[in-house]
């Protein structure tokens, strides 16, 4: 299989290259990249081989990578599925998705990671990698068989939606993951902190009677897990960071050469906890919607670069998880299918360029969980996510392929939008 | 004017003029409550379901009398006797009150903003006996007519509330009321009873009860949780009560002619010394349980109606 | 209403006056005195009405009569229908209507269903011996089987037309007019 993708503007930080190329992809391998190679292939004696597809006007990157997704599989598949959850990804410019453990059962050993890339596999749209438990049960008590989750196929450790509140056990499970060269991804949260909290603490929880989260128990937390990190030179990665402090914290250990590397989600730099007030449930995450002050630090640091990666935090719910009291409500965003178009405004305002947001949106998560991806390098894997910068469109739950409708971006206008999502040189996605 | 609105979820949404207009008619129904028959036909044939998630004997009550007093038929749905033990969702229970065509609900609820999520699920009338740590409108409305009949005015007062704030949605919906009807909110408690930035909803904070309670012309205490003294919120009632409590010596602090009001049911020798609770120069709190019955009948008197 | 309304004036202040001295007198007269006898003015004309009868029949009698307020809309029969909920005036009755003979007092009678609502308000502040009627005006239409014992003047009006009483405590002038719809 054999396919030509001409006139685009090919966008890959890793080669620095930013210019309109044309790409041939062959065997599922990127074989070329360079200006006119319909005529330097001498394709006349090939057409009916290879598939020729015009981009002009378009954008082409390396496939665009989710480093933090939940796909409820196995245990919730009323939520999700790893099938669903593949083409929700696809759907949304995804060619690779890591995938968190807290599953049910957890994924906390080898036949549950197995299990996982068994489906993904059956699924066929997306590459799936899964992320194992750093605790057995997520429980924060004891540690994993790290080793035997490596070889059965995990990328990662964390106990996502839960914290390892344990400092000692966060210690060991860092030094230990990082001789496997495993990234330890950090969910921070104090959870006497944040306690029974149900929306970022500030002024909008006082007046809605809401419990409240500080900035504090996020912020806590990731002052251990850097500290942590510094004291046993082992590299750390902070999920989901919401808050100005964690912002300072993040970028003043990186500024002092620590290992440690941060993602934030397009819910932090789009909505502030002012959104709550109608007590719709679709606006309850966790970490929560923080202030305004919090999303100008947010932007801040995705342009200065202390934020690394941009990762939805899909996290896909039922009906009855959300159609409930606030206070009942399960947290969580569908995010799969709206990511690249939120992320897509911080080029419209400037706070990042293309090659920037393709560098956190891609290159930066395969670096971080060490995947031979996020690049056009000739002979690298052919993921490709072609978008278009100009296409209006508006978001619609009842349309997402994800089994989440979950979404406060219900009804919100977008623009610019995957089109095109080729995974391995196949095409698992067309939009056009 | 003209009342519209479907459902009295807050005070935040109510506008100077409704909530006047809403004490006017208040101060109609007051007289109804002095007959001897202390009945009028005005609801007959309406149905109003009092569904209440969480105990309350004097809201419930009060709210059940009004509806009586106006004729209209009152159903009583509590926690402990309806299917929310079943594991039933407040989704499904309104749907289902909804068939049997109800034409007002009244709502009492542990979590803040559940009369909202009603109010979006049914066509009947919503009113909110308190949610949470939210609001209680109707508490706030026969304050604010209490304040009204004693002062004679609302605006320029120097109104004090006193205790646990965080916790409490009578003194969410009074700071709202009280403030858009003109007073001068002050508010005084420990630090961890304080939510934070409540003085952006334009009160003064105090943490000592003396600065809040200097000069004013009513003081509102709020009853202590007991079982907040476990959660770390204060170290022991001892402590609160001998820092935070209203008595004989602080209360000279306020205007000769203060009224102290308190929402029930009172911890006496906590909040409030039994003294004051008691004093009729002072107390008016058994007014604000009379007030409370009116300002009910006046809100299903005006929410009741044909909905073309 | 400068053009749409055709208004006719059907009776004068001293008409309005002469009116209620007459009934004074014949609520006097046939009550024999004014023992036992207590007015109940329905809001809002009505209440002026009887605060005249009040004064007329205390010069008459030299004693004063009570004077109670009525406010009829909690007794409506149209309320619960309707959604546009009418301002509430206030109910002043101070004294027993036990074994009284009540005069009850408005401006003008029409389909006799305020006369029902004020008699079922009456009756729950008390058992009045009698109830009799007062009016100004009974324009006749009646829905309901109900009279008046004391009639100011009868104005056979027709449907569309409206009958208003104006008096100097309300708008400033006493009259009583008939507005048409042309």
């Amino acid at each position: 299989m054999k396919m030509l993708l001409t006139g685009a503007r090919i966008i890959d930080p890793a080669q620095n290259i930013d210019s309109r190329l044309d790409i041939f992809l062959e065997n599922g391998k990127i074989a070329k990249l360079g200006e006119n190679l319909s005529k330097s292939l001498k394709l006349k004696d090939s057409e009916k081989t290879t598939k020729i597809i015009d981009l002009a006007g378009m954008i082409l990157v390396p496939g665009l990578i989710d480093m933090h997704t939940h796909l409820r599989e196995p245990g919730y598949e009323y939520k999700e599925t790893i099938a669903s959850g593949s083409a929700a990804a696809v759907a949304g410019g995804f060619t690779s998705i890591a995938c968190m453990p807290n599953t049910n059962p957890v994924n906390d050993n080898r036949s549950i990671t197995e299990f996982i890339i068994r489906k993904a596999a059956e699924a066929a749209l997306v590459n799936v990698y899964p992320v194992g438990a750093i605790s057995t049960d997520s429980a924060g008590l004891k540690l994993t068989e790290f080793w035997d989750l490596k070889e059965a196929g995990i990328v990662a450790l964390s106990d996502d939606g839960q914290p390892v509140m344990s400092a000692a056990l966060m210690r060991r499970a860092m030094e230990y993951a990082s001789s496997l060269k495993l990234p330890v991804i950090s969910h921070c949260e104090d959870t006497n902190l944040s306690a029974d909290g149900l929306m970022n603490e500030g002024y909008y929880s006082t007046i809605l009677g809401l419990r409240g989260i500080p900035n504090a128990a996020e912020e806590v937390m990731i002052a251990r897990d850097i500290l942590i990190a510094e004291f046993t030179g082992t590299p750390v990665h902070i999920a989901h960071v919401s808050t100005a402090g964690s912002i300072r914290l993040i970028r003043d250990a990186k500024k002092r050469g620590l290992k440690v590397t941060a993602e934030t989600a397009p819910h932090y730099f789009t909505l502030t906890d002012e959104a709550l007030q109608s007590y719709d449930t679709n606006f309850k995450i966790n970490p929560p919607l923080r202030s305004k002050q919090d999303v100008v630090a947010i932007k801040e640091g995705l342009a200065d670069g202390t934020i690394d990666v941009i990762a939805c935090d899909h996290a896909p719910h039922g009906r009855t998880d959300k159609e409930v009291e606030f206070e009942y409500a399960a947290n969580g965003i569908s995010g799969l299918e709206t990511s690249l178009g939120l992320s897509l405004n911080l080029l419209s305002n400037k706070i990042i360029n293309w090659p920037e947001l393709i560098t956190k949106m891609s290159l930066n998560p395969a670096r971080i969980l060490n995947l031979p991806k996020g690049t056009l390098e000739t002979g690298a894997d052919a993921d490709i996510t072609v978008i278009d910068p100009q296409v209006k469109w508006t978001v619609d739950v009842q349309a997402f392929r994800s089994r989440g409708k979950n979404s406060p971006f219900n009804g919100r206008k977008m623009q610019g939008k995957a089109i095109l999502t080729i995974v391995g040189g196949e095409i698992k996605y067309d939009g056009r | 004017m003209k009342f519209e609105r479907k459902d009295i979820l807050g005070i935040k949404e109510l506008s100077v003029d409704e909530i006047n207009f809403i004490l006017e008619t208040a101060e109609s129904f007051l007289e109804v409550s002095t007959r001897k028959i202390k009945k009028v036909p005005t609801l007959r044939g309406k149905t109003i379901i009092n569904l209440f998630y969480e105990a309350s004997t004097r809201t419930r009550t009060s709210f059940e009398i009004a509806g009586k007093r106006l004729s209209a038929d009152t159903i009583n749905i509590s926690s402990s006797t309806s299917s929310v033990v079943k594991g039933e969702t407040l989704i499904d229970t309104a749907r289902n009150l909804e068939a049997m065509n109800p034409d007002v609900i009244v709502i009492r609820h542990s979590a803040s903003g559940a009369p909202h999520l009603l109010a979006t699920l049914v066509k009947q009338s919503i009113i909110n006996a308190g949610d949470g740590a939210h609001e209680h409108p109707t508490q706030a409305l026969l304050d604010m007519m209490t304040i009204k009949e004693h002062k004679g005015k609302i605006a320029g007062l120097k109104v004090a509330i006193i205790g646990d704030i965080e916790h409490s949605r009578v003194a969410r919906s009074n700071i709202y009321g009280l403030s858009k009807m003109g007073a001068n909110v002050v508010l005084a408690g420990p630090a961890t009873m304080m939510p934070r930035n409540i003085e952006q909803m334009g009160v003064k904070v105090f943490n000592k009860i003396e600065g809040a309670i200097e000069d004013a012309d009513v003081i509102m205490m709020l009853r202590i949780q007991l079982e907040r003294q476990k959660q770390s919120i204060f170290p022991s009632l001892r402590e609160y009560s001998q820092h935070y409590c209203l008595n004989r010596n602080n209360i000279k602090m306020a205007k000769k002619d203060v009224i102290v009001m308190h929402p029930g049911p009172i911890n006496r020798g906590v909040e409030i010394s039994p003294d004051i609770a008691d004093d009729p120069s002072f107390s008016v709190i058994l007014d604000q349980v009379n007030k409370g019955v009116a300002v009910r009948m006046a809100l299903l008197y005006l929410l009741t109606g044909g909905s073309e | 209403m400068p053009n749409n309304k055709n208004v006719k004036t059907v009776m004068d202040k001293d008409g309005i006056e002469r009116c209620l001295t007459r009934i004074a007198y014949e609520i006097l007269e046939k009550n024999k005195g004014m023992e036992n006898l207590v007015l109940v003015g329905i809001r809002t004309g009505g209440v002026y009405l009887a605060q005249r009868l009040q004064k007329k029949m205390s010069d008459i009698e030299c004693s004063k009569i009570p004077l109670g307020i009525l406010d009829i809309t909690l007794y409506r029969d149209d309320i619960s229908a309707s959604n546009k909920k009418p301002r509430l005036g206030e109910t002043k009755i101070n004294f027993s209507l036990d074994d009284k003979i009540v005069i009850l007092v408005d401006d003008v009678l029409f389909t006799g269903r305020t006369i029902r609502a004020a008699m079922d308000a009456l009756i729950d502040f008390g058992r009045p011996k009698m109830i009799q009627l007062a009016v100004l005006i009974d324009r006749g239409h009646r829905e309901l089987p109900i009279r008046a014992d004391f009639v100011g003047k009868n104005l056979p009006s027709s449907l569309w037309e409206a009958v208003r009483v104006d008096l100097v405590e309300k708008n400033g002038v006493d009259e009583v007019v008939i507005e048409e719809e042309t």
